[in-house]
C-alpha cells in the first residue's frame, strides 16, 4: 500500500474529526483510510490542468430573501430534545472557570 | 381486485370514486405490516395510531372536496433521514435514536398537502452511508424476493416495503444510487430526480451538492404522478430550482419511435454479472424494437466516478455532520470531563462504524495540505465527467445500462471490504456527481429468481424522456411483481 498512515495523522484527523478511537479502530482507521487514499490516488492519472473545480452541476446563483421571521416561538418543543435542559435554556459542560 | 394489490394511483381512484374508503386502506396497510415486520423490518417507527387518525381526517378532507388530487388517502412510507414533526427521525442512528423534530421535510409537507397519510419511518444505511441498509443502528432489513438477501440501501427499507407491499409507496434519497440501487434489488420503480428539483429542507444532509429526494413505487405512471407532487420550487431550498416542465404524468406515452439510446460500452465490462447483462440488453433491445434508435457508445472516465465520488461526499459528511454534537437533540454521553471530551465521547459513542470512516475521510481530505490534491482534484474531476455526459446527450436523448453490477448479495457478505462496496455503487454515482434525473425499473429475474434493474439517465430536467421511455418498457414487458404467495 502506497499511503501508509501515521499515528500522528490519525491522531490529527480525529481532533478534526472530533471522535475519540479506541486503540482497535485506530489501527482499523489507518489500514481503511491508507486503502481509500490509494484508492483515491487514481485520480492523479487525470490531467485536470485548467479544469475549474466544479461544486455544482448546473450554474446556481445567490438566493436571497427578506430577513423576516416566519415561526412561531417553539421553545418547549425544541428544548424537549435536548439532553440537558435547565430554566428554558441547554445545559453545557462549564466552558471557562 | 385486492386493496394491497393496487398501485398508488389504482387506490387513489378506487378512494375517490368510494370503492375503498382511506380508513379501510390504512387498516389492509397496517395489517400487513404486522405480518411482515418481523421477518423483513422495512421501519425503524411504525405510526398505527396516527395513521388511522390521520386517514379519518383526509377522508373528511376528500368527502368536503378540500383534497381531490390522485394521491388523496393513499399510505405513504417516508425514509429516517426526513424529519418529520412529532415522529421520531432518526437517520438509523444511535445519535439521533431519540430525536423528534419541531418540523416537517418540504417533501413530506408537499405529501401531505396532497393527502397522503403517513404510515412511519423506514429503515435505512446509517446517515444513508452504506448500500445494504446493514449499517442501520437498528439491525438490518431483509430484501421480500428472498429475505435471505439484502434489500440495498441506502433507502433499503423504503423499497422493501413498497415491495413488500408494507406502503403504497415510499419517499427516498439518493446521494450515490440509494434509490435506485435498492429499487434495482426489490424489483421496484425508483426515480432521482435532477438536483434541485425535490427540496432538501427538512432532509438530514449528507453530501449536500449530491443529496435528491425521490419516489419508490410500484409503477412508472406512481413515479410520476408522485414527482408532480413533490417537485416543488422551495425558498427554504436555496438550491431549489424553479422548474417550468413539472407536469409529468404528460409524459406517460407509449411511444419511443426516434428516441435515441445510447448504450455506454463502459457499463458492460468486466465486474458485471452475465445474467444482469443480458436482462439489461433484452430491455434495449425491447426498446428497439418499439422504434428507439439504439446504439452504443464510450462514455469515459467510468473508473473515476468511485474514487471522485468519496472523496466529494466524505468531504461534505464531515462538514455535514459536525453539527452531531450532544447539545441541543440526539444522544449525549454519560460522563465526561468538559466540553471537548463531551463531544469526542458522544460523537465516538454515538456513530457506527461506516460514518466514522467517512467523517475521518472527510476531515483528512479537507485538511490543510491535502485539501487541493484530494478535494480540489476530485472537483475538478467531477468537471470533466459532466462534460462527458454534456457531449453524450448531444447525441441521445437516453443512457441505458445496468443499475448495479449483481442482484442483491446475501446479508453479511458486504461490510468486510469498504472498496469492493463501494465498486458497486460504479453505475449510479455518476449520475449525482453531474446532477442528472435517473430511473431504476424492473427487467427480469437472476437464475435465484432475484429481480434486475434497467437504469436510464437523462440530461438535466429531461425527466420526461426517461418517464416516456420507462413506461413504453413497462407496457412492452408487462406486469412485473412478487407473488405474495410464494413468499408465505
Amino acid at each position: 500500500m502506497a499511503n501508509i498512515i501515521s499515528d500522528e495523522t490519525i491522531e490529527y484527523v480525529g481532533i478534526l474529526a472530533k471522535l475519540e478511537l479506541s486503540p482497535e479502530e485506530r489501527e482499523q482507521a489507518k489500514k481503511d483510510m491508507g486503502s481509500m487514499l490509494d484508492y483515491i490516488d487514481k485520480l492523479g492519472e487525470l490531467d485536470t490542468e485548467g479544469v475549474e473545480p466544479m461544486s455544482h452541476a448546473f450554474p446556481v446563483k445567490n438566493v436571497f430573501r427578506e430577513d423576516v421571521v416566519t415561526n412561531q416561538d417553539m421553545r418547549e418543543e425544541i428544548l424537549k430534545n435536548a439532553p440537558g435542559e435547565k430554566d428554558g435554556m441547554f445545559v453545557v459542560p462549564r466552558t471557562f472557570e | 381486485m385486492k386493496i394491497l394489490e393496487m398501485t398508488a394511483v389504482e387506490l387513489g381512484a378506487a378512494i375517490k370514486n368510494k370503492e375503498v374508503t382511506v380508513r379501510e386502506a390504512a387498516e389492509a396497510v397496517l395489517e400487513q405490516i404486522e405480518k411482515q415486520e418481523e421477518k423483513l423490518h422495512c421501519y425503524v417507527t411504525v405510526d398505527r395510531e396516527g395513521a388511522l387518525k390521520q386517514a379519518e381526517e383526509v377522508q373528511k378532507k376528500i368527502d368536503a372536496g378540500e383534497f381531490s388530487g390522485p394521491l388523496a388517502g393513499v399510505p405513504v412510507a417516508i425514509k429516517d433521514n426526513m424529519c418529520t414533526e412529532g415522529m421520531l427521525t432518526t437517520c438509523s442512528s444511535r445519535i439521533l435514536g431519540n430525536f423528534v423534530p419541531t418540523f416537517s421535510s418540504e417533501a413530506v409537507l408537499n405529501l401531505q398537502n396532497a393527502g397522503a397519510v403517513i404510515l412511519g419511518k423506514t429503515n435505512m444505511d446509517e446517515f444513508a452511508m452504506g448500500s445494504t441498509t446493514e449499517t442501520s443502528a437498528f439491525g438490518v432489513t431483509r430484501n421480500p424476493w428472498n429475505p435471505e438477501h439484502v434489500p440495498g440501501g441506502s433507502s433499503g427499507g423504503s423499497a422493501a416495503a413498497v415491495a413488500a407491499q408494507e406502503c403504497f409507496y415510499a419517499l427516498g434519497s439518493d446521494t450515490g444510487g440509494s434509490i435506485r440501487q435498492p429499487a434495482s434489488f426489490c424489483g421496484v420503480v425508483g426515480l432521482k430526480p435532477t438536483y434541485g428539483s425535490v427540496s432538501r429542507y427538512g432532509l438530514i444532509a449528507y453530501g449536500s451538492s449530491l443529496d435528491q429526494i425521490g419516489p419508490l413505487c410500484k409503477d412508472v405512471r406512481d413515479c410520476a404522478t408522485i414527482m408532480e407532487i413533490i417537485a416543488t420550487h422551495d425558498p427554504k431550498d436555496s438550491t431549489s430550482v424553479e422548474r417550468q416542465d413539472t407536469d409529468f404524468t404528460a409524459a406517460l406515452v407509449e411511444n419511443v419511435e426516434g428516441m435515441r439510446i445510447g448504450i455506454p460500452r463502459d457499463y458492460f465490462g468486466e465486474g458485471l454479472d452475465p445474467e444482469v447483462k443480458s436482462a439489461v440488453l433484452n430491455a434495449a433491445a425491447v426498446l428497439k424494437e418499439k422504434g428507439a434508435l439504439v446504439e452504443e457508445f464510450d462514455l469515459s472516465l467510468v473508473e473515476y466516478a468511485i474514487p471522485a465520488y468519496y472523496t466529494i461526499a466524505a468531504a461534505e459528511a464531515s462538514s455535514n455532520l459536525e453539527r452531531f454534537d450532544g447539545i441541543k437533540y440526539g444522544y449525549r454521553t454519560a460522563e465526561y470531563e468538559g466540553l471537548h471530551n463531551m463531544y469526542k465521547k458522544s460523537r465516538s459513542e454515538g456513530f457506527g462504524a461506516e460514518v466514522k470512516r467517512r467523517i475521518m475521510l472527510g476531515s483528512f481530505v479537507l485538511s490543510s495540505g491535502y485539501y487541493d490534491a484530494y478535494y480540489l482534484k476530485a472537483l475538478r474531476v467531477k468537471a470533466l465527467i459532466k462534460k462527458a455526459f454534456d457531449q453524450a446527450f448531444e447525441k441521445y436523448d437516453v443512457i441505458l445500462g445496468p443499475v448495479a453490477p449483481t442482484t442483491a448479495p446475501k446479508l453479511g457478505e458486504s461490510l468486510s471490504d469498504p472498496i469492493k462496496m463501494y465498486l458497486g455503487d460504479i453505475y449510479t454515482i455518476s449520475v449525482n456527481l453531474a446532477g442528472l434525473p435517473g430511473l431504476s425499473m424492473p427487467c427480469g429475474l437472476d437464475g435465484k429468481g432475484l429481480p434486475i434493474g434497467v437504469q436510464l439517465i437523462g440530461d438535466c430536467f429531461q425527466e420526461k424522456k426517461l418517464i416516456q421511455t420507462a413506461y413504453t418498457y413497462e407496457k412492452a414487458r408487462g406486469a412485473f411483481g412478487r407473488k405474495e404467495e410464494e413468499n408465505v
